[in-house]
C-alpha cells in the first residue's frame, strides 16, 4: 500500500497455507461452517444438532462472533506484526462507550450510528495511542498499551456523571438499517434472529477485509517486520509507519466488535475497558492459535462457550482460564488450530 | 505547615512501598529480561499471608508491635519461596522461546494467583489495623504522625541501602551483575546461571512480599490490590528505567509525590496524570530517567 512497491510474488495466499498442506480441507471446513452459521436459525427442529440452534445458543454464538472479530483484529498485531498489546480493551470498550454516549446524549438509536461512532472513536483512539506505542516493541509496547488503556478505564470510572461509573450506560434495542428490518417483538427473538444475522453479516465482511489485508503486500510487509525488523528496513519498509498502520487497523476493527457488543450486552460497564478484558482478548487469540489467520475466530467462539459454561460451574473461573493459558503456552502454543493441523498430519501419514 | 508535612510523609510512605514492589520487578527484569505480570499478585500474597498470620497469632485481641518483627520476615520469605517454585517450574522452559510467551504465561499465573487468594482467604478484606494502632503516633517537627508509617518509611530506606550493598558490594552481587550483562559469558566462566535465575527471581518476589506484608496494617488485604500495584509499579519502572534499581527508587519517589499531590487537588485525574508523566518520559527518554539504553 501507500507508495511502497513490493515484488508481486510477495502476495501469497493466507497464512493457513503455511507448510503447503491442509489448504484445501481448511477452505472446505470454513465454507461448511459459514453455511451452517447461515442456516442455523432454521435448524432448530433437526434432531442431533437442534440444541445448537436454540435461541440461547444463537445468542451465545453472536457473542462468540463479536469476540472473534476483536481477536482477529488483535491478531493483526500479535500474529502478523509481532506486537503483544495489553490495551485492546480501550478500543473495544471505547467503541461500546461511544454507542452508549450516543444514546445518552444524542438519543440516536440507529445501529449504523453505533457502528460509525464506534469505528470512528476506536480509530481516533488507536491513531493517538499508536503514535506513542509503536515507538517501542516487545515488553515496552505491552506496558504502554496497558497503561494507556488503563487511563481510559480510570476516566470512565471517575467521570461518573458522564459514564454512570460502575453502573454503566444502558443501550436499548437499536434500529437496524434505518428501520428496514423489523425490530418489533421480544428482545430474545430480536437478538437471536435479526441481530444474529446482522452480526454474522458484519463478521463475514470483517473476516474478508482482514483476510485481504493479511494476504496483501502490506500484510506480508508486516510479517517481514515481525520476523526481522532490520531486514525489513533494508528492503525499504518504513517499519514504524507500518506498525502504526497495523495498530490503527487493528484498533478500528476491534472498535467494530465493541460497537456490536454494546446492544448485544445491553450495557457497557468499565469492565470492558479494564486491562483484564484486554487479557481476555489475548487469551482468545492464543486459545485459537495466533500463528494462523483463522485461529482467533475459533478462539473467540470457543472462549465464549468456555466462559459461559465454566462460570456456571465454578466461582473460580479466572483460575481455570489461567491454568488453561499456562497449559497452552507450555504444551500447545499453536492453540486449537495446532491440534487440527496435528490431526490432519497424522491422518496423512497413516494414509 | 502540619498538613504539608503530613502529606510529604505520606508520599514518602507511598514511595517506600512502591520502591519495594518496583525494585523487585526491576531486579527480575535486569537479571532475567522477564517482566513478571504476576508480580502485583505476589505483593498481594504477601499482604494476605501477613494478615492471616497476625490474626492467627494475635487473635482478635489486638496486636503487639513484636508480632510485626516476627511475622514480617515469615510473610516475605513465604512469597520468596513461591517465586523459587514458580521460576524453575513455569518460566525456565520458556527462555528459548519468543518473549510473548513469557508475558502470556505470567498473565496466566496472575489469573491463577488472584483466584487462589480468593479461594483461600475469601472475598472479604482482611484487616489488621490494631497492629497499626498499637504503634501509636509521634511528633515530627510539630506535626502528629502515626509511628507505624514512619517505621515503613525507614524500612523502605533500609531495604534500598541493603539492596545496594548486596548488589554492589557482595560476591553474589558481582555474579548477579555479570549474569545480567552477559548470560553466556557468565555461564562460560563457570557461574551456575540457572541457580542465579532462581535466586534473583526469589529475591524479587521476596521484595514484593515484604511490601505487601508491611502495608497490610495500614490498608488491609483486599482482592484486586495486586493488579493495582502492578500497574503503579509499571509506571515507576517506566519513569525510572526498567532494570535499574536506582531508577526504581527515583521513580517511586516521583510517583509517590505526584500521587499525593494529585489526590489532594484533582482526584479524578490521579491515574491519568501518572500515565501522562510515564508517557512523556518514554517519549523523551525511552530508557527511563536512569535506565540503560
Amino acid at each position: 500500500m501507500s507508495g511502497v512497491q513490493h515484488s508481486p510474488d510477495a502476495a501469497m495466499p493466507l497464512d493457513t497455507a503455511r507448510g503447503a498442506h491442509g489448504v484445501q480441507p481448511a477452505l472446505w471446513y470454513t465454507a461448511a461452517l459459514a453455511l451452517l452459521a447461515l442456516l442455523l436459525p432454521f435448524l432448530e427442529g433437526v434432531p442431533v444438532i437442534g440444541w445448537l440452534a436454540s435461541p440461547f445458543q444463537r445468542i451465545q454464538l453472536t457473542y462468540g462472533l463479536v469476540f472473534s472479530i476483536a481477536a482477529l483484529a488483535f491478531n493483526l498485531l500479535l500474529g502478523y506484526t509481532g506486537l503483544l498489546s495489553f490495551g485492546h480493551a480501550a478500543f473495544f470498550g471505547g467503541a461500546a462507550y461511544a454507542a452508549g454516549l450516543l444514546v445518552k446524549y444524542l438519543h440516536v438509536y440507529s445501529m449504523e450510528g453505533f457502528l460509525l461512532a464506534g469505528l470512528t472513536s476506536a480509530t481516533v483512539l488507536a491513531a493517538v495511542f499508536g503514535s506513542v506505542c509503536v515507538r517501542y516493541t516487545r515488553i515496552f509496547f505491552s506496558i504502554l498499551t496497558l497503561a494507556l488503556s488503563q487511563v481510559l478505564w480510570a476516566l470512565a470510572l471517575k467521570f461518573f456523571w458522564i459514564t454512570n461509573g460502575t453502573d454503566g450506560l444502558s443501550i436499548p434495542t437499536p434500529i437496524l438499517l434505518g428501520g428496514l428490518v423489523g425490530t418489533a417483538g421480544d428482545k430474545v427473538r430480536f437478538l437471536s434472529f435479526t441481530y444474529y444475522y446482522y452480526v454474522l453479516f458484519i463478521f463475514f465482511i470483517c473476516v474478508a477485509v482482514m483476510g485481504v489485508i493479511a494476504a496483501s503486500p502490506f500484510g506480508k510487509a508486516l510479517q517481514a517486520i515481525r520476523d526481522n525488523e532490520v531486514r525489513a528496513q533494508f528492503v525499504g519498509i518504513g517499519v514504524r509507519r507500518y506498525r502504526w498502520y497495523a495498530f490503527v487497523i487493528s484498533g478500528a476493527f476491534t472498535g467494530v466488535a465493541g460497537a456490536l457488543f454494546a446492544p448485544l450486552n445491553g450495557l457497557t460497564t468499565p469492565d470492558i475497558l479494564h486491562w483484564t478484558f484486554s487479557g481476555k482478548i489475548v487469551f482468545m487469540t492464543v486459545l485459537g492459535g495466533f500463528k494462523s489467520f483463522i485461529g482467533p475466530i475459533l478462539g473467540g467462539v470457543a472462549y465464549n462457550y468456555l466462559e459461559t459454561y465454566v462460570i456456571k460451574t465454578t466461582e473460580y473461573w479466572q483460575m481455570l482460564l489461567g491454568i488453561i493459558l499456562v497449559a497452552l503456552v507450555l504444551v500447545m502454543p499453536q492453540g486449537i488450530v495446532g491440534v487440527f493441523a496435528w490431526g490432519s498430519r497424522r491422518e496423512r501419514r497413516n494414509r | 505547615m502540619d498538613v504539608l508535612l503530613a502529606q510529604l510523609l505520606n508520599s514518602l510512605l507511598y514511595a517506600a512501598v512502591l520502591f519495594l514492589i518496583a525494585g523487585g520487578l526491576s531486579l527480575i527484569y535486569g537479571v532475567m529480561r522477564i517482566v513478571n505480570l504476576a508480580h502485583g499478585s505476589l505483593f498481594a500474597l504477601g499482604a494476605y499471608v501477613m494478615a492471616w498470620g497476625i490474626s492467627r497469632v494475635a487473635g482478635a485481641s489486638g496486636a503487639e508491635p513484636a508480632y510485626l518483627i516476627v511475622l514480617l520476615p515469615v510473610a516475605a520469605a513465604a512469597v520468596g519461596a513461591t517465586g523459587a517454585v514458580v521460576e524453575p517450574l513455569f518460566l525456565r522452559p520458556l527462555y528459548a522461546r519468543a518473549e510473548e510467551y513469557q508475558l502470556l504465561l505470567t498473565f496466566g499465573l496472575l489469573l491463577i494467583l488472584e483466584d487462589a487468594m480468593r479461594y483461600i482467604w475469601g472475598a472479604t478484606p482482611l484487616t489488621v489495623s490494631p497492629l497499626w494502632a498499637s504503634f501509636g503516633s509521634m511528633h515530627v517537627l510539630g506535626a502528629t504522625y502515626p509511628r507505624y508509617n514512619v517505621v515503613v518509611i525507614l524500612l523502605g530506606l533500609a531495604t534500598a541501602i541493603l539492596l545496594w550493598a548486596f548488589v554492589f558490594k557482595t560476591r553474589f552481587g558481582v555474579i548477579l551483575r555479570a549474569t545480567s550483562q552477559n548470560r553466556r559469558m557468565a555461564a562460560a566462566l563457570g557461574i551456575n546461571v540457572s541457580a542465579v535465575y532462581v535466586q534473583a527471581f526469589a529475591l524479587g518476589c521476596l521484595m514484593a512480599g515484604l511490601a505487601g506484608a508491611v502495608i497490610v496494617p495500614i490498608q488491609g488485604a483486599v482482592l484486586g490490590m495486586g493488579v493495582d500495584a502492578l500497574i503503579l509499579a509499571f509506571v515507576v519502572v517506566v519513569i525510572g528505567g526498567l532494570g535499574s534499581l536506582e531508577g526504581a527508587l527515583v521513580g517511586a519517589l516521583i510517583v509517590g509525590l505526584v500521587r499525593t499531590i494529585a489526590i489532594q487537588y484533582f482526584p479524578e485525574l490521579e491515574l491519568a496524570v501518572l500515565y501522562l508523566i510515564a508517557a512523556v518520559v518514554l517519549i523523551t527518554r525511552p530508557a527511563g530517567l536512569l535506565g540503560r539504553a
